[in-house]
Order: structure tokens, then sequence, then C-alpha cells
């Protein structure tokens, strides 16, 4: 359906990569969010939901850890509520640093 | 920069700016705080900035402010998976002044608005974290920043942080919010030329169209999607409740995906290109998720005090309008000298009596309603797309027979004393 070359146009942002790809980011070298007990995601959290509601992508499970990608989050909050556990620790990207939106 | 402020706000969106604009109109020595590298860089909505209330706190904005299109036409459209029921409303009243509303990019309008606060004399003091309010006997009376010597003080602190409101919460005004109390909303800035954007959406050059998305744009889930015309750009968006992601186990981005590879929503943006993904929170608990939003030396304003309209997807025009309340309140609390919660309160009482009190009264129950029963955005929607489709489609069935159709497909009788006693309750929660 539709032209191809459209189809292939409105794809091309599809994966969360390119959408990412999109941002400017004035990362800091420290995270401002922390997984408080990995042991917990580990054991009590088998869907590990974080994983799949963040819009970023932030946090992977790497077979026995959390991996925080802190420099691409776009500081919406979302983990530290949707989290079942209350297992996120989250602050503010220090002063300037963090996502930087250009037009939204 | 002196010690102490008559006031400080945190936060530089439309609610802080709003505040500090006030603040400083009326003499007041006022210090807005941003985290972010400029105001706007941390801020994201949809798109729709109402006239009325930016008039209120600047006359003619929009005679030099970054407004992209004024909006002459709102559709909605109620959508199935490869349908759509659209109802629109179209009016060239809105062509011209006064303006209904206009969309805006929000890096661009808050760093102007800012811009306008900081002529009218206040200070705006960007990449500036504010970690905590200091409080001393039982008062606010300052910030502490992530600035080397940090702390600044004040007779007066209006939190205006949005919705993650850490400040307010650490007050102890408000608990960890619940994943059905917020909405999670991404969007995709698309860049595509003017005169297209013009053509493929009826509009005369200049002028502006917001469609409203509902049913299959969420898979069913509780929320809403969005396509707004901007100058050169649309701004094509998706939320839902993040209740309502955890239980269907969807990632947002996919969502967005869906929709803008939906064949009603293709169309409209074919080659556009994108240029910025974006993700926030909207708090959407209303009226019961109201924190407290006064107490000795402190006022909560904007998200921060939960002042969206899900329903009417009002936020911004709610924000200012509890900034402007708050300075007032302010102006007039530093002629008495008095900084108490209860000579505060007149905020909070202003604030309820006006039409940010008033509707989210109104719409009080209606977010936890469509969330508690899904059927609405799951079955009704596609049922009535179903209906149209009947109707409409000339296949040499008399209409009489048509109609007996629909009615049958809508289930047994039962089914039917289900929806009319839903349609009552939906009625009853909206009114």
């Amino acid at each position: 359906m539709g032209d191809p070359q459209a189809v292939a146009a409105n794809d091309k942002a599809a994966s969360i990569e390119e959408k990412q790809y999109l941002l400017r980011f004035n990362a800091d070298t420290q995270s401002h969010l922390h997984v408080m007990d990995t042991e917990i995601c580990m054991t009590n959290c088998p869907d590990k939901i974080c994983t799949i509601f963040c819009p970023a992508e932030v946090y992977k499970w790497e077979e026995v850890r959390m991996h925080v990608g802190y420099e691409g989050c776009h500081e919406c909050g979302s983990c530290r509520i949707g989290c079942p556990h209350q297992n996120i620790k989250w602050v503010y990207p220090k002063g300037g640093h963090g996502i930087v939106f250009r037009l939204g | 920069m002196p010690e102490k402020f008559d006031a400080i706000v945190v936060g530089a969106g439309p609610a802080g700016i709003a505040c500090a604009y006030e603040l400083a109109k009326a003499g007041v020595n006022v210090l807005l705080i941003e985290r972010g590298e400029y105001p706007g860089s941390k801020n994201v909505m949809g798109g729709v900035l109402y006239r009325k209330m930016m008039e209120e706190i600047v006359p003619d904005f929009h005679k030099e402010a970054p407004l992209e299109r004024p909006i002459v036409e709102q559709r909605f459209m109620m959508m199935d998976k490869s349908s759509a029921v659209t109802f629109s409303y179209k009016g060239m009243e809105w062509a011209s002044e006064p303006f209904n509303n206009f969309t805006v990019l929000r890096a661009k309008f808050d760093q102007w608005f800012a811009s306008k606060a900081v002529e009218k004399g206040a200070l705006l003091l960007n990449e500036t974290v504010v970690l905590e309010c200091i409080v001393e006997n039982g008062k606010v009376v300052g910030v502490r920043t992530d600035r080397p010597d940090g702390e600044l003080r004040a007779d007066v602190v209006v939190l205006a942080d949005g919705v993650n409101s850490l400040l307010a919460k650490s007050l102890g005004f408000h608990k960890e919010f619940r994943p059905d109390e917020v909405a999670l909303a991404t969007m995709e800035v698309l860049k595509l030329d003017k005169k297209i954007i013009e053509d493929r959406f009826n509009l005369e050059e200049g002028q502006g169209c917001t469609i409203e998305l509902f049913g299959d744009a969420t898979k069913g889930i509780l929320g809403t999607g969005f396509l707004y015309t901007n100058k050169d750009t649309l701004s094509i968006g998706v939320g839902t409740l993040l209740s309502g992601l955890i239980k269907h186990k969807i990632k947002p981005y996919e969502l967005m995906e869906y929709v803008k590879t939906h064949p009603m929503i293709r169309p409209y943006i074919q080659n556009a290109e994108p240029q910025e993904y974006l993700a926030h929170l909207i708090p959407e608990g209303g009226y019961h998720s109201m924190p407290k939003v006064v107490a000795a030396g402190v006022l909560v304003v904007g998200d921060a005090a939960q002042l969206v309209n899900a329903i009417h997807r009002e936020g911004s025009n709610m924000a200012m309008t509890s900034g402007r309340l708050a300075a007032d309140t302010i102006v007039a609390a530093m002629g008495r000298g008095d900084f108490s919660e209860a000579s505060l309160d007149e905020y909070r009482k202003k604030l309820m009596g006006s039409f940010v009190g008033q509707d989210l009264k109104k719409y009080k129950d209606a977010t936890h309603h469509f969330d508690k029963f899904p059927q609405y955005f799951e079955q009704y929607i596609p049922m009535m797309n179903r209906a149209a489709s009947q109707m409409l489609t000339v296949d040499g069935a008399s209409k009489r027979e048509k109609q007996k159709k629909i009615w049958r497909d809508i289930g047994p009788a039962k089914q039917k004393f289900k929806i009319a006693r839903d349609l009552i309750r939906a009625w009853k929660v909206m009114k």
C-alpha cells in the first residue's frame, strides 16, 4: 500500500537508536540514575519492565546486571515511578547537563 | 549575586516564567532558576499554547512571540485499525485577532518568554539544579543549589519544577506518584515544506490545524495521540498512562511507530524528515492527585501542582494562570510582610476559584473512570467505525436492513444494556 519510498522515509527513524541519534546530549561523567539493588532485578523482577517502558531504552538487562545508559536519558521520570520495586534512585543531572531539546 | 532575594522561582517553564514575569513587573526582586542550558531545553509539550491565558500576562504577545501557526481547525479522529470516524470544527473566527490558540515549539517559545521576564527585571540563572528547599522553623527560607556556595535565600520560594516535582515531594506535599497518575508521552518533530503542510491539511497560508487521535492510535490503551501543524514541521505524538504501557508491555517508541505507519496517519506525514524525538511525563491524576500547594514561605505551580486537564489537553494555560495567581499572592503578602501559610493560602483559594480549579473538579473522576472501564477505547470506538462503514457502504442492502445489522452487531440485549449504562456513566464523569 502507498508509495514504497514514502513508507521507507517514514520508517527511517523506526529504531530507537536512530531516534536517539536526532538528539543533543551534554552527558555528565557520572550517572544520575542508580539501580539500588541489582539482586532485586535478578530475583524478584521477571518482567524487568523498565527495559520495556523506558522511552530511550536506557535500561538493558545483561545476564546478571542492569546496564544503565544514563547518557541517553530524557529525564522523564518514568523509571522512578514505574519500577515495581521502587528500586531506582533518580535525580536530575547536574545543572546544564543531560538532554538538550532544540525544538519541541 | 545578592544572597537574598524577595522571591525565588524554581523552573523556567510556562508556570515559573509567568510567575517571575509578574513578580518582576510588580518590582519584586526575583530570581528564576533553570536546570537546563536555557529555558525550554528540558521542556516538552504537544504544542498548543492558549492565547487567552498568555495574553493576560503579555498583551499582544502574538505580534512578537515565536509562534508556529494559529489553529483554525481542530479535528478528532476515532480510529480503528484501518479506518476512522472524524469530527472537526473549523472556524475563520480563529484565523484573526484575537485568535484562539497557536502551535509552538517549546525550546523556542520558552526562551522568548523567559527573555520577557528578564526584560521586566527578573534575574535568570541557567544550568542550576535546586537540590532542596532550606527549611527553618517550619518555614521555607531559600534553596540549596548544585553550585559551589549554592545557598540562596528568599522570603518566598515558588516550586515550578515540573511533573516530577522532587522538591514538593521532599517537603512532604505529595507521595511518589503512581503509574496510573502520569502519562508517558513521546513526540517527534518532522520537517515538511510549508506549502505541502498547507495542502495536506487543507489550510490557507500560515494557518494551522490540530488532530487528536483516539482509539487505535494507542492500541486501545487509555491515552491519545496527536498530530499538529507547525510552520515547516509537524509534531506527532502519542501518550498513554504509564500503567497502561506496563500492563500491555508496550514500548512507547513502538507505539509511536505504529501511529506513524497507521493508514489514517501515514499520508499526512509522508516524506517528512524526523528532526527530534522527545519523551516527557504528563501529570494526569487531576484533582485527586493535587499535592498541597501552599505552606509557609512556599507555593507550588504548574505541572508540579498537577494542573492538567487531560480531557481537553490543556496544561500550559493552567500553568500560566497558576504562576500569575501565585505572583499576585506574593505581592499582596509582601505588602502585609506576612509569608505564613495562612497568608499565602490566598493563592490556593484564587486557584481553586478560577477555571483551573473548576475544570480539575469537573473532570476529577474522568481519567480513573476511563482507566477502570477500558471498553470505551477498546470496543466502542471500533464499533462506531463498523457502524459508519456499514451505513455508508452502498452494496444493494436496504438502509433498514443495514440498521438492523448494525443493531445486531452490537450484541445481545445484555450487551446493549451494558453500553447504555457505560454511556450514562461517561456522561456523569464528564458533565
